[in-house]
């Protein structure tokens, strides 16, 4: 059979390709680029070879915040998938309290990450916060996020627990209305509990959207910026001091170009490398499910 | 053992589910038969004691199981889904229904499921997940669960609708075997009329949530007490001709006219409606006293080795368009638009009055129902 060759294919891909690089590629080879010299100004830089990679991976403050951004994310993560799911098997599954329990459930989802950092910055204020207020005057606790490094991790917490737990709720609250009504009467009829019931239909069938549940949640917290730079500024000292602080501190605060980039690089994979490892080990558990 | 649902209905938000029906079920095959819509799956869950009735009782043995819950009953059910415990592996799967009801040692638990799933064909299975297992093994695992309970009551909700045409019927005959071998009140649920009549047993037939006529499944086919259920028992659904009856002669909308003999003598002359089965509509004459009517070719379908003949005939006294099917053994080629004449014999013609209601059924014809 004679082929035909017909190159005018590749200009189909051309768009894709010039998208790409634009938002991908060429920012992505800049970063590369500071990453190996040393940016004094415009016009004026050095070659220094893998000099700002040794620098970042032996940097104990970068180890800190590396560390602290692990523990927030695990936290994080421990806490809202649980209560996500809790919700979302909490809320009505039709009628017109389902709408409103929706609406008032993906209602922190709508606000602008600064905004919400600006509420909290509010909120956990002692004089005029509501929080802040409550925390101190009524039930007399010492509360004060800019000066106690413990407050000011609880209060990123709960704010991100506030912020992204409907994320999780809404997914779940989907996955289990994909469950066919089939189930729960066959569950009945051998007379399951409602334990059991959870156990083995509705957590096994969750398990997709579960996946993408932790994954999503944990790329975001891992990356969590806006929130705290609001509300703590990374203070006090490092205490929420997290990668993505770290770095802007880096990069904007002290113009370090070079070792920003070169840390830049090596944040991208730590993402990549912890979402792979989150992937494949829940898709590993329990395959029994086809959903 | 003995169910009764005695004059029970179910309405859900001001929309009536079932009207008001009674029905005793005994051991043995009892089929549900009727279009989607009909209130089977509800009726289904009534008795499984899914859901309470708006009114009337259901009986077990002449006791009262109304509002006993369902985890109270004694019954298994399939459903046209293959459910079964996803992360649970096909012996666990049969298990658990054992496993919740408690009471069975170790060894003898084990007997008993892999007695059960060697009955279903999936003893090699046991060890897979369902994800592991064709849609045919998935459902014989959930009849398994549901036959290990060995309950009084096995409801089976459309069971094989789900699978190819093969595996249906191979597990149709294997079901019937074990519901044979077992005296449990049965209860299968089906829109197919030939389903029905290959399993056999007594047959309930049900429409909008009405039911419409039951008893054993030949006696209801041949003897269609209306129109409704001539149609909903005979697939494809039974022809209906509009016909006047006068001076002891059928005149059909075409004019011609033919005696009205044997089975149809004695009726009142008026309006009536002729029903023929599809297998009985033929394209050459069966005797001297075939009627003709002549038509046009518009549809023939291949269905495995029949063809359905779908023609245009003479329009009805009302103007709504004549049709007249066939089913023709074999594989036919028809050309569309092709005049073509079918013939029908008077003895296998079913008389309807204008309401519906059997006016005159033909003589039964016992062997020539499966």
């Amino acid at each position: 059979m004679e082929k035909t060759k017909n190159n005018r294919a590749w200009f189909l891909v051309l768009p894709v390709v010039i998208s790409v690089s634009f938002s991908a590629i060429i920012p992505l080879m800049t970063v590369v680029n500071y990453s190996v010299q040393d940016i004094f100004g415009p016009g004026q830089r050095v070659w220094v070879g893998k000099e700002w990679y040794v620098d970042a991976v032996r940097d104990a403050d970068l180890h800190a915040a590396l560390l602290r951004n692990l523990l927030f994310s695990f936290e994080a993560l421990l806490i809202e998938i649980p209560l996500g799911v809790f919700l979302a098997l909490r809320m009505p599954a039709k009628g017109k309290w389902a709408s409103l329990a929706l609406v008032l459930i993906a209602l922190p989802l709508l606000i602008p990450w600064n905004v919400v950092g600006t509420i909290w910055q509010i909120f956990g204020r002692a004089d005029i916060g509501l929080g802040g207020y409550f925390l101190n005057s009524t039930l007399g606790i010492p509360y004060n996020y800019t000066l106690n490094a413990r407050d000011a991790w609880y209060t990123i917490l709960v704010m991100d627990i506030w912020h992204w737990t409907p994320l999780v709720a809404l997914l779940a609250y989907a996955g289990l209305r994909a469950i066919p009504d089939a189930y729960y009467w066959a569950a009945r009829i051998d007379a399951a509990s409602n334990w059991a019931i959870f156990r083995f239909i509705q957590l096994p069938k969750l398990r997709g959207v579960l996946l993408i549940a932790v994954l999503l949640r944990f790329m975001d917290s891992f990356m969590i910026y806006t929130e705290p730079f609001v509300v703590t500024g990374g203070g006090p000292g490092n205490a929420t001091t997290f990668l993505s602080i770290f770095l802007s501190k880096l990069a904007v605060g002290q113009f370090d170009l070079g070792p920003a980039a070169a840390f830049s690089l090596i944040y991208f994979l730590l993402i990549q490398v912890f979402s792979y490892i989150f992937f494949t080990t829940i898709r590993n558990i329990g395959r029994g499910d086809t959903a | 053992m003995e169910l009764q649902l005695e004059s029970i209905r179910k309405v859900v938000g001001g929309q009536v589910y079932l009207y008001e029906m009674s029905l005793a079920l005994k051991p043995g095959l009892n089929v549900l038969l009727g279009p989607t819509t009909a209130g089977k799956t509800t009726l289904m869950r009534l008795m499984a004691g899914l859901e309470q009735p708006t009114s009337g009782r259901i009986l077990l043995d002449g006791q009262d199981v109304t509002r006993l819950p369902v985890k109270k009953r004694n019954v298994a059910f399939v459903y046209q889904q293959f459910i079964n415990y996803p992360n649970l592996t096909v012996f666990e799967n049969i298990a658990s229904p054992l496993r919740i009801r408690g009471g069975l040692s170790k060894t003898a638990l084990r007997e008993r499921v892999e007695a059960t799933a060697r009955m279903m064909r999936i003893h090699d299975l046991l060890d897979r997940l369902p994800a592991a297992l064709s849609g045919g093994q998935q459902q014989r695992t959930a009849i398994a669960r549901a036959l290990v309970k060995e309950t009084g009551l096995l409801l089976m909700d459309e069971p094989l609708v789900n699978l190819d045409y093969k595996l249906r019927e191979e597990l149709r005959i294997e079901m019937q075997n074990i519901f044979d071998s077992r005296d449990a009140i049965v209860v299968y649920s089906t829109t197919e009329p030939v389903e029905a009549l290959m399993l056999g047993g007594t047959v309930f037939v049900l429409d909008q949530g009405r039911l419409l006529q039951s008893g054993p499944v030949l006696e209801v086919y041949h003897h269609p007490d209306t129109q409704r259920v001539g149609e909903i028992f005979s697939d494809p659904p039974m022809n209906l001709l509009d016909a006047r009856l006068e001076e002891g002669q059928l005149r059909l909308a075409d004019g011609q006219r033919f005696p009205a003999t044997s089975h149809m003598a004695g009726l009142l002359p008026g309006a009536y409606r002729i029903g023929v089965r599809p297998n009985h509509v033929t394209t050459a004459p069966t005797g001297p006293s075939s009627v003709a009517v002549p038509g046009v070719v518009e549809l023939a379908e291949i269905s495995g080795s029949e063809t359905f003949l779908h023609t245009a005939t003479a329009p009805g006294p009302d103007g709504s368009p004549g049709k007249l099917v066939a089913q023709l053994e074999g594989v036919h080629r028809f050309e569309l638009g092709q005049p073509t004449t079918l013939y029908m014999d008077p003895d296998q013609l079913y008389l309807f009055d204008m309401e519906g209601k059997l006016a005159a059924a033909p003589e039964r014809i016992w062997e020539e129902a499966v």
